[in-house]
């Protein structure tokens, strides 16, 4: 990557997270909670982007951002109002501009006439009248004042302009070939020389310029110290003391704007890290961890009173093992906000295409969460979403009829809760009808007709594969993937979903995700002379069955009779190929888990050993992928155990295999 | 103990090549190592590290030849027998024998051998190749033949070796 493509880099991250910002003050704008603060605060992002677009070139971004910035302008001044519709339309620019900066990002063509509604809709709400160029505003504004005149310029540096590498006097020169200019220099802040900082600058300038160059080209030479200095530029006929307050006052203005604007969401003072540098820090923790718990384990036998400085040394590092860790692990933590943020989009344009008005609201966005689990959140949270606006949420007619108001909402929310993160997904809509999902899952053979069921467990039918309960299928959330498909990418990340609902009032789904998929809460079990981790929250419950619970089903192995139900029997050590196990299930555990789309299997082990947290390794890595087998983890006693992948459980487990008993060992391998 | 200088040390080069490497003087270092009385040698510059056999955890319906996996510093890394990849018998394990630490371009992966013996440069014109009726295996891998002060040492392409094209090995490897 060479240097210009590094700043590009930058400038498009930089983009992300301005976008992100304006689309969180948008929404406070939607919901009328905005402050004056919120708009300068927007207007100062969309002002950013603007400024980066103009130094890369980016005409059409330049061109887009200045009318939207120009709206904003109106706003902030009171102009015009802030309407709901304004909200909308301001709601829609950031998203364009959004796809402008994406369409630049990745060098893709957009048509010619993209967002040229928006834009035109942008300028009649801003009063039809041309933009109005600012003070202080980057080159790409549109200029008045060309030809040949004089002007009045006040250029007076602050004391620390030379910190940042300027020079005044070059930028006079500069000044000078632009005309015939007369330079008066005010000296009279310059103080006696025992009381002179020679890294100070302490001189103000009066230039009197005769140009015929435009008033941009005269602001460009100024365009490194802005920050720097005070700058007033007026026609000579003008009184120039009249304009150096103007300036001045913006300045403070600005600078006042933001701090409260800070306020709400602090902005914290931050470095831009590398992902993979934070990833390789959250790595070498893990092994720390694990050399740690080695170190407790080999300790363990030693005498207090033999070596107390060691085993004081050694209760010391777990501490600070611990406490490293989840520092690491909060430096990689994101607020769920970055896949929140997508959300008010989807439900607009969602809402849109079918007809129905939906707000959103969204709290929580804050809430932090390991990386890992953000990347794996977007799909099953958009999945959620979509099914809530479409076969939740009901035409507003509808709506009326049910003595609802028209507009319905979607409650998504994010919170801590007990070491895991809580994400609910609330609408007010129809809710689940109960006997439609009974008669459909009874039609569609998931249950049998005479299942005596629970109102919550038929509820959670339609997690079932193979269920749809939208009369037709739309192409919006019926796309062959259902809430099975959900409830599958939830749990693959150690997570569980729950759902309430109530016909008529609306539904609520839950899901309690872990902070990080980095660590695992696993239940280690033993199996012969091998250890194996199965994650807890596949676990169901765990027995020790009596002699008649288990069945012979002729083809298929055993099964385990419980409360009236028949779970197929695993015997692990034989899928697994363990010689030295226990092999009657009366004398071993059997661990019930729930894999697939809520299917239950009973995993037939010699002993549970015990609850742990367990770091995940890969095997695929320096291996390959192993049926049966989702990853590895490193014990205590420094050697690997693997852990079991509950949904594929399935696939090693032909039942031919199943009962080649004890000597399955080479059996899968040889055909 | 082989735990000698080479332990530790990371020979930096990620060979990208299938074959072995020769510099432009056409000298390589090999690393020699014996399973029974048979020599065999490895690109040095593959040779991550050399530690002592330690228990494994078994991979279930693993090929034959994988022992294992151990754990390398918080890196899984499996563990081959090369006796049985080679269509011997299966090791029978001890502290003595040494485990050989190498890595390709994608993976790592430790070999089990009896006993690290040396290392020697080869000069490209030194290397005899396989008779081809010598070559009872189905993969591949065997690079050339090379005598050093009276021994016969089988020189092996790692890239080649770990690539296994063998059904049962495939099962495990070829799912990557």
């Amino acid at each position: 990557m060479d240097g210009m493509e590094e700043i590009r880099a930058t400038f498009f991250e930089e983009c992300a997270e301005l976008l992100g910002a304006a689309a969180d003050q948008l929404a406070q704008i939607a919901e009328g909670t905005a402050t004056e603060d919120t708009l300068h605060a927007i207007f100062r992002s969309v002002h950013s982007i603007k400024g980066g677009a103009g130094a890369f070139g980016f005409t059409r971004l330049v061109e887009f951002s200045h009318v939207f910035e120009t709206l904003l302008d109106c706003l902030r001044n009171g102009k015009i109002e802030a309407t709901d519709d304004i909200a909308t339309l301001l709601l829609r620019a950031n998203d364009a501009l959004g796809d402008l900066i994406a369409a630049e990002q990745t060098e893709t063509a957009l048509p010619d006439n993209f967002g040229a509604d928006i834009v035109a809709a942008m300028t009649r709400a801003a009063g039809g009248a041309a933009p109005a160029p600012r003070k202080g505003d980057t080159p790409a504004a549109p200029t008045g004042g060309a030809g040949p005149r004089t002007l009045a310029i006040g250029f007076c540096p602050h004391a620390q302009v030379f910190r940042n590498g300027n020079e005044p006097i070059l930028i006079l020169g500069q000044l000078a070939r632009l005309g015939e200019a007369k330079i008066i220099a005010d000296t009279s802040r310059l103080p006696d020389l025992a009381a002179m900082n020679p890294e100070e600058s302490y001189f103000a300038w009066t230039i009197t310029l005769a140009t015929t160059e435009p008033d941009d080209a005269i602001r460009e030479v100024f365009e490194f110290v802005l920050d720097d200095c005070a700058l007033s530029i007026a026609p000579a006929d003008a009184r120039p003391a009249a304009t150096v307050p103007v300036t001045t006052e913006e300045k403070h203005a600005a600078k006042t704007a933001e701090k409260p604007a800070a306020a709400p969401s602090p902005q914290t003072r931050s470095i831009r890290v590398d992902i993979e540098k934070v990833d390789r820090l959250v790595n070498l923790v893990g092994e720390l961890v694990i050399t740690q718990a080695v170190l407790l384990e080999q300790s363990a036998g030693l005498s207090v009173d033999q070596y107390p400085d060691l085993l004081r040394g050694i209760e010391g590092l777990s501490q600070h093992a611990r406490e490293l860790q989840e520092s690491v692990m909060a430096i990689r933590a994101q607020p769920v906000k970055s896949v929140f943020s997508r959300i008010p989009r989807l439900v607009r344009d969602l809402a849109g295409e079918l007809g129905k008005d939906v707000r959103i609201i969204m709290t929580g966005e804050n809430t932090e969460i390991d990386k890992t689990v953000i990347e794996q959140l977007g799909d099953p949270l958009t999945h959620m979403i979509r099914n809530a606006i479409d076969h939740g949420i009901e035409a507003p007619a509808d709506r009326v009829a049910a003595g609802k108001p028209a507009q319905g909402t979607i409650h998504l929310s994010a919170e801590h809760r007990s070491g895991r993160i809580v994400i609910e997904i609330t609408d007010d809509g129809k809710g689940i009808n109960r006997d439609q999902v009974r008669r459909k899952a009874e039609s569609k053979g998931l249950i049998s007709p005479n299942s005596n069921l629970s109102d919550d467990e038929v509820t959670n039918l339609i997690f079932l594969p193979g269920f749809s309960t939208a009369e037709t299928i739309s192409n919006v959330s019926g796309r062959g993937v259902g809430m099975d498909v959900v409830k599958r990418n939830v749990q693959a990340m150690g997570g569980r979903i729950t759902l309430e609902s109530r016909f008529g009032s609306g539904s609520r789904f839950t899901l309690s995700l872990p902070l990080t998929l980095a660590i695992l809460d696993g239940m280690v079990v033993a199996i012969g002379s091998q250890t194996y981790i199965i994650p807890l929250s596949n676990i169901v419950e765990n027995l020790r069955p009596r002699d008649g619970d288990i069945r012979p089903l002729v083809g298929y192995g055993d099964v385990l009779a419980i409360r009236g139900d028949y779970i197929p029997l695993v015997y692990l050590h034989e899928i697994f190929g363990v010689p030295d196990a226990v092999t009657d299930p009366c004398q071993g555990i059997v661990v019930i888990v729930e894999g697939d789309g809520g299917k239950r299997i009973a995993l037939m082990v010699d002993e549970l050993i015990g609850q742990q947290q367990v770091v995940v390794k890969s095997i695929e890595d320096n291996y390959g992928a192993v049926e049966g087998i989702g990853g590895a983890t490193i014990l205590g006693n420094g050697r690997v155990a693997l852990i079991l992948d509950v949904s594929r459980l399935h696939c090693v487990r032909p039942p031919d295999i199943a009962r080649v008993a004890p000597d399955a060992r080479n059996a899968p391998c040889l055909h | 103990m082989q735990q000698s200088a080479l332990a530790n040390q990371d020979f930096g080069g990620t060979r990208q090549k299938d074959g072995i490497g020769f510099s432009d003087e056409g000298s390589q270092q090999f690393m020699t190592f014996t399973l029974g009385a048979e020599e065999f040698g490895i690109d040095i510059m593959m040779v991550r590290e050399i530690k002592g056999w330690t228990q494994t955890t078994a991979i279930p319906n693993a090929p034959p030849y994988v022992l294992g996996v151990i754990n390398l510093r918080g890196v899984v890394v499996p563990i081959f027998d090369l006796r049985v990849r080679f269509g011997r018998a299966a090791t029978e394990t001890s502290a003595m024998h040494a485990v050989i630490i190498v890595s390709t371009d994608a993976k790592t992966v430790g070999l089990l051998v009896d006993r690290v013996s040396d290392i020697v440069p080869v000069r490209k014109e030194a290397i005899r190749a396989v008779p081809e009726a010598a070559t009872p295996l189905d993969d591949n891998f065997l690079e050339g033949l090379v005598t050093c002060e009276d021994r016969m040492i089988t020189l092996i392409s790692l890239p080649r070796l770990l690539a296994v094209r063998s059904p049962a090995a495939a099962q495990a490897l070829a799912t990557v």
